[in-house]
């Protein structure tokens, strides 16, 4: 019993790897609405930036967003590698920024990342 | 001993008075006065106060998201009643925030103007009772995401029950709005945080 509750929660901690599944950006939409949704809109600025264009885009420029110095000096370019660390560990990839919110599972943020890519296209 | 524990712990050594206020917010956002809170030697009060805070820019926009409902004239009983009561958890949450954010040192986020929030939350497109339970729904559901998601990053581990504390709360007044919409239940287990 002990073994099969251990056996339980390695799965649900080690989700397997997105490297070799491709990403899937309307699965990406809605996880955006469960996870990211309660900061972020796309449209708007709220506890967070608004994401539309956000691809491509050098971090901490939205005008009227009230971003951390940490972000807005960082010079980072978001792109697939830069938001995947990101959205990994944010603290660790940009030290003195303010989200501290972290997605644990690598499928699930190469999925918000497609749809982020998608709604700034 | 890590490089890192080390210089927290230096870091400790020199700033005892946060660390101590940092008891002090512990003790009084757990609700349990007394002995059973203390702050760890490796927290970060600066960086706990930067998670409450964020924290705290969702409970301003949950109250006035209710405020935005309960003036709309389109809420009716018994769903009107229960908004308000919703609304008063998260005026407890903030006071219980803002009281935190100031012991450990930090300075408490600003609540907007109630327009900007309704700016925000795209109010002009609400028509019903269905579309503010819809809303708000939306929002509980978001909030209890992001304080399941936030736990990790705490420094101090009673700071992250609170927030789970909080989650718990955001999920109640999920259940019942989603049910008040009809909503199916969600069919599979952990279906929130992650
Ligand atoms: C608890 C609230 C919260 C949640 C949940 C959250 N974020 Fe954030 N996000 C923030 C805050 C606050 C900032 C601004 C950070 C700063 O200024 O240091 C931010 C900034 C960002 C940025 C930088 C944008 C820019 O303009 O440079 C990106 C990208 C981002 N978030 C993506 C996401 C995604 C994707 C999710 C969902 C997986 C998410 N966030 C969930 C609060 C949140």
């Amino acid at each position: 019993m002990k073994q099969l509750f251990a056996l339980a929660l390695t799965a649900m901690v080690f989700h397997p790897t997105a490297a070799a599944m491709a990403a899937d950006a309307a699965r990406g939409e809605q996880l955006y609405g469960s996870r990211c949704a309660g900061c972020h809109s796309v449209e708007v600025n709220r506890i967070g930036p608004k994401h539309r264009g956000v691809f491509d885009r050098e971090a901490g420029t939205v005008p009227d967003y009230d971003y951390s110095d940490a972000l807005r000096d960082s010079k980072v370019v978001w792109d697939e590698a830069s938001l995947d660390a990101w959205l990994t560990k944010p603290q660790d990839f940009i030290p003195g920024q303010k989200m501290f919110f972290s997605l644990r599972n690598a499928e699930e943020r190469a999925d918000i990342i497609a749809y982020l890519q998608q709604v700034s296209e | 001993m890590s490089e890192e524990i080390i210089q927290s712990r230096r870091r400790f050594l020199t700033d005892g008075s946060k660390a101590t206020l940092s008891t002090a917010a512990v003790v009084l956002l757990a609700g349990c006065g007394g002995a059973v809170a203390q702050a760890r030697m490796d927290s970060d009060p600066a960086q706990d106060a930067a998670i409450l805070n964020v924290a705290l820019g969702l409970e301003h926009e949950a109250i006035n998201a209710y405020q935005i409902g309960a003036e709309s004239g389109l809420l009716q009983q018994p769903v009107l009643e229960t908004a308000v009561l919703f609304q008063s958890h998260h005026k407890a949450h903030r006071d219980a925030l803002v009281d935190a954010i100031r012991s450990l040192g930090g300075t408490p986020v600003e609540e907007k103007s109630i327009s900007e929030y309704a700016k925000e939350l795209q109010a002009d497109t609400i028509g019903s009772q269905g579309d503010i339970l819809m809303l708000a729904a939306r929002l509980e559901k978001g909030a209890a995401n992001a304080y399941l998601g936030v736990i990790p990053s705490f420094t101090d581990p009673t700071l992250a029950q609170v927030s789970g504390r909080l989650a718990a709360d955001e999920t109640m007044h999920w259940t019942v709005l989603a049910s008040a919409l009809g909503q199916q239940v969600p069919q599979q287990a952990l279906s929130f945080g992650a």
